[in-house]
């Protein structure tokens, strides 16, 4: 039986991007505020699940064609290779930098290579559980 | 001199190249091999005069310098004679063994294995270094083993070769842990620097211990009472291995070394008791069941284990020497160990001839079961003739050279009741009475190996090959060589008296050496009035008429108590061995990993437990702690509730919500002390776990009802009370003893060490980046993990793997 779930759908289109709007923000606010890349890359991931439960994985795949084994592996890449890059510049291996920049729109912004390392974390985050929940849903 | 470590060496490289030459020229390998012993007995023998001469030769390669061990060789008196056995005898067994080992036989094998056991024996008696003694010790063992199970496919060759390795390995690592002791009594391991200092360690404890443990290993390699089991199973063993290993060579490395540590032991009571005493009881028991034995080969095995008993008792008595100083006994007592030297020397001629004999008739005539053999002296003149030397000389019988050692054994043993050490009275007299005894059956068991295999009918339906037929010249050379040498020494016995066993005797009493009278003149004859002559004559008279009654008196080896053996013991004590340790192991070992909970936790409970109760550790202060504010109780409570619920729900579904309730319970904790990171986290982490657990409990069978016992259930809970209240009372202790400030007042700097006001992603992101790298990788690893597990499943449907 074919259940027609509009509404659902509908509402997933909207709450999709919430989701989503709200894991950049927990990412981005991490370094002054709650959050940072673990729970950003959560809840990321949870707009994603969501996509899974509401649409067919084939659907989802098609809309994201990511392969989120790779994410993942960029992911840990990531934070492993920000540490070699503090080694590149004569540094002790991982030692973070930060300084303050006057960008054009934002005003005098922190730019920081925290910001790469939790990055980091995060894709690797949404690339595992992504990767966990449909590969165990494909084996249903 | 380098060239004595060079002749340890040269049977090992030896045996190097003999698979690439028996690749080459085949069968005809046995000629090459015979070179190496050949050019080592020449080189040994030009050694003598010299060695004569009082000189000693020792050469130290340097190998593992901060343990003190060193290649050192050193050849004295005792070790040429020794070296000069190995290498004639062995020269000889290889001649008979070209003749006897048929070219279908892997001869490469054979004789890869035997240049390994010639150099290893080289190198026990060459060696000077306890270490390097043990490593050439054991390689003897190796070796040994190899050649007796040589017919691998033979049930009975793999029997004995195990049988074989277990007790002389079993000793040898006694004998190992007893040079031990002594290195760390007198700080070397060098046997001369050990015999120069050990005068003044005898008074210390491990001092004895040392001693019993190289004995055990003397004596598992010696074959003596009650480690005598191997020797006749190894007789499974091609006969030119018999005659090599198991009668010249290997089973005296004991007896070397007992005669090697007789000058840093002998000076103890214990040692003569215990050497002397086993000697001879494994003399009588040696000759007492070697009458009774059907195959050649048993036989000559127990009298091997006989005579070697004999050895070892001369070796014992002889360290009397050592006990009072040097005054005039001191030589006349030093007589044991010079007839114990020449009957070693004797022994070895003529039991290597008869192993030769036994092994012509076995291959001619296809049997070595005395009840089948018989009448063959018409046409088999020269073995006979050889039997009848061996096994005379044996015996005891002039004009052969085992006359000479066995009047020398008897004299000793005479001497030995004049001993101030002994009760003269009765041991003396008993070590007599019981020598002479063992010497009747001993006259017994020469005469059936000569009378019950030559003379008498042939009964040629009873043999497996019905050729009647001479062996050929070659296998009879080796065999004659050693006969020629066993009347040679009874004509001229002062040769090797004066040439080789002076020398031993020089190595075997340091404190004795070129003394006048130490090594004695051998004579023939003594005189009327010499005990042992008419002991010899009452040996030969009781040992005729024992011999004609056999058959009445063979009986009592079936009397209940004969029959025991230690092999049945020994196979008991094996079967016992396995059996017990499969039981202990399954006893534990259950296959349920809930038994294995049970042991880590009571372990926890024990270890932990007892060391909190013992140090008394356990004090409670709650004078720092805050106030507990009305939610917290209320989300305890939930908390409790719920965990207590986990235990009686019926589904696991309702398990597992009640699960989930824990783990929101835990972030609206954190939420309420004040951790936003942590409990956003945990909200989030919660909400995926749960979600895969249902989803992963969907093919899962309905939750059985646990049915196990009501005393399991108990013991279970107690358990997980007592690790509960463990947890507890260590949790409430280092929580209220403080011992010092916590650190985390430099990190509330976070804004300007690390650019960011919050602490906790500071921390996770900078300070303390490495953790968060690592368990990004292991995250990382969990997914590919996940991922790899469930294709690798789909996989495995297709049987395309191995079970």
């Amino acid at each position: 039986m074919k259940i027609n779930d509009v509404i659902l759908q509908t509402v997933t289109k909207i709450v999709v991007f919430i989701i989503l709007t709200f894991g950049i923000e927990l990412f981005l606010a991490g370094h002054n505020s709650p959050g940072g890349g673990f729970i950003g890359g959560l809840v990321l991931s949870s707009a994603f699940v969501l996509l899974y439960l509401v649409h067919d994985i084939e659907t989802v795949r098609k809309g994201i064609p990511f392969d989120f084994k790779k994410i993942a592996a960029i992911g840990a890449f990531l934070a492993v290779g920000t540490g070699i890059g503090a080694v590149l510049f004569g540094e002790e291996f991982l030692t973070q930098a930060f300084d303050y920049f006057d960008l054009p729109v934002f005003g005098e912004t922190e730019l920081s290579t925290v910001m790469l390392f939790e990055a980091g974390v995060a894709l690797t985050v949404v690339g595992v559980v992504v990767t966990i929940i449909s590969t165990i849903s494909e084996d249903v | 001199m380098l060239t004595i470590t060079l002749s340890i060496f040269i049977p090992f490289l030896a045996a190097i190249f003999i698979p690439f030459l028996y690749k080459r020229i085949g069968r005809h390998i046995g000629w090459f091999v015979i070179i190496v012993p050949i050019a080592l007995f020449i080189l040994l023998a030009s050694f003598i005069p010299s060695i004569a001469n009082g000189e000693t030769y020792e050469h130290t390669i340097r190998w593992i310098d901060s343990a003190g061990i060193h290649f050192t060789t050193y050849l004295d008196g005792l070790s040429l004679i020794f070296g000069l056995l190995i290498t004639g005898v062995g020269s000889l067994v290889i001649l008979y063994s070209i003749f006897y080992l048929s070219e279908r036989e892997s001869l490469g094998r054979f004789y890869v294995y035997l240049l390994l056991f010639m150099g290893a024996m080289l190198g026990v008696v060459f060696s000077d270094n306890l270490m390097v003694l043990y490593v050439f010790w054991e390689l003897t063992s190796i070796s040994s083993f190899l050649l007796i199970a040589f017919w691998y496919h033979r049930k009975k060759s793999r029997y004995g070769a195990q049988k074989s390795m277990l007790i002389t390995v079993s000793g040898g690592i006694a004998m190992l842990a007893g040079f031990l002791m002594l290195q760390f009594l007198t700080g070397s391991f060098s046997v001369r620097e050990i015999i120069a200092t050990i005068g003044q360690y005898t008074d210390e404890p491990l001092f004895l211990f040392a001693m019993l443990l190289v004995l055990l290993g003397a004596f598992t390699k010696s074959a003596q009472f009650p480690f005598h089991i191997w020797l006749p199973d190894a007789m499974e063993a091609p006969t030119p291995v018999s005659a090599y290993l198991h009668s010249a060579t290997m089973v005296k490395a004991g007896i070397y070394l007992v005669a090697r540590f007789t000058p840093i032991f002998g000076t103890e009571m214990s040692w003569l008791y215990i050497v002397s005493g086993g000697g001879i009881f494994t003399l009588f028991w040696g000759s007492f069941n070697a009458v009774k034995q059907t195959d050649l080969k048993a036989l000559l095995a127990y009298s091997t284990i006989s005579q070697l008993g004999l050895i070892m008792s001369l070796i014992g008595l002889g360290s009397a020497a050592l006990n009072q100083g040097a005054d005039a006994n001191s030589i006349l007592y030093a007589q044991a160990t010079f007839a114990a030297l020449f009957h070693l020397v004797n022994h070895s001629t003529f039991k290597g001839a008869l192993f030769m004999v036994v092994g012509i008739v076995d291959h001619e005539l296809g049997t070595r079961d005395i009840r089948r053999l018989g009448g063959l002296m018409a046409f088999m003149p020269v073995t006979f003739t050889i039997a009848l030397i061996g096994s005379f000389s044996m015996a005891g019988l002039p004009p052969f050279n085992g006359f000479l050692s066995k009047e020398m054994f008897f004299d000793a043993l005479v001497n030995a009741r004049n001993f101030d050490l002994f009760d003269a009275s009765t041991i003396g007299i008993l070590f007599l009475v019981v020598a002479w005894i063992a010497s009747v059956f001993t006259f017994v068991y020469s005469m059936i190996i000569v009378f019950q295999t030559f003379f008498g009918e042939l009964h040629i339906e009873k043999l497996e090959k019905q050729s009647t037929r001479e062996a050929s010249i070659g296998m009879l050379i080796a065999p004659s060589i050693l006969a020629v040498l066993v009347v040679g020494i009874f004509f001229f016995p002062n040769i090797i008296g004066n040439y080789l066993l002076r020398p031993a005797m020089n190595a075997v009493y340091p404190t004795l050496a070129g003394a006048e009278g130490l090594a004695p003149k051998i004579y023939a004859w003594h005189g009327f009035e010499s005990v042992a002559l008419w002991m010899t004559v009452g040996v030969v008279v009781v040992g005729t008429i024992l011999y004609k009654t056999l058959r009445y008196w063979k009986g009592i080896y079936t009397v209940a108590p004969m029959k025991w053996s230690l092999d049945s013991v020994y196979n008991a004590l094996l079967e016992t061995l396995e059996n017990g340790s499969s039981f202990l192991t399954r006893f534990y070992m259950r296959g349920y990993l809930k038994d294995y909970l049970v042991y880590i936790f009571s372990f926890f409970i024990v270890s932990v437990g007892a060391a909190i109760l013992l140090t008394g550790s356990y004090s409670f202060d709650f004078s720092n702690n805050a106030p507990i504010s009305l939610n917290e109780y209320l989300i305890v409570f939930a908390m409790i509730v719920a965990a207590i619920s986990i235990l009686l729900v019926k589904s696991r579904k309702t398990a597992m919500i009640l699960n989930g309730v824990l783990g929101y319970s835990i972030a609206f904790l954190f939420v309420v002390f004040r951790a936003p990171d942590l409990a956003l986290t945990q909200a989030v982490v919660e909400t995926v776990t749960t979600a895969l657990f249902l989803l992963a409990f969907y093919f899962l069978p309905e939750w059985k009802k646990e049915d196990s016992p009501i005393r399991t259930k108990v013991f279970n809970g107690l358990i997980a009370i007592s690790v509960g209240t463990i947890v507890t009372v260590l949790a409430l202790t280092v929580q209220g003893n403080k011992m010092f400030e916590s650190i985390s007042s430099y990190f509330e700097d976070s804004y300007n060490l690390a650019g960011g006001k919050n602490i906790v992603n500071t921390i996770l992101g900078d300070f303390r980046a490495f953790d968060t790298m690592l368990e990004v990788v292991v995250l990382f690893i969990a997914g590919i993990g996940v991922y790899t597990l469930i294709k690798l499943k789909v996989q495995k449907e297709g049987r395309d793997y191995e079970d």
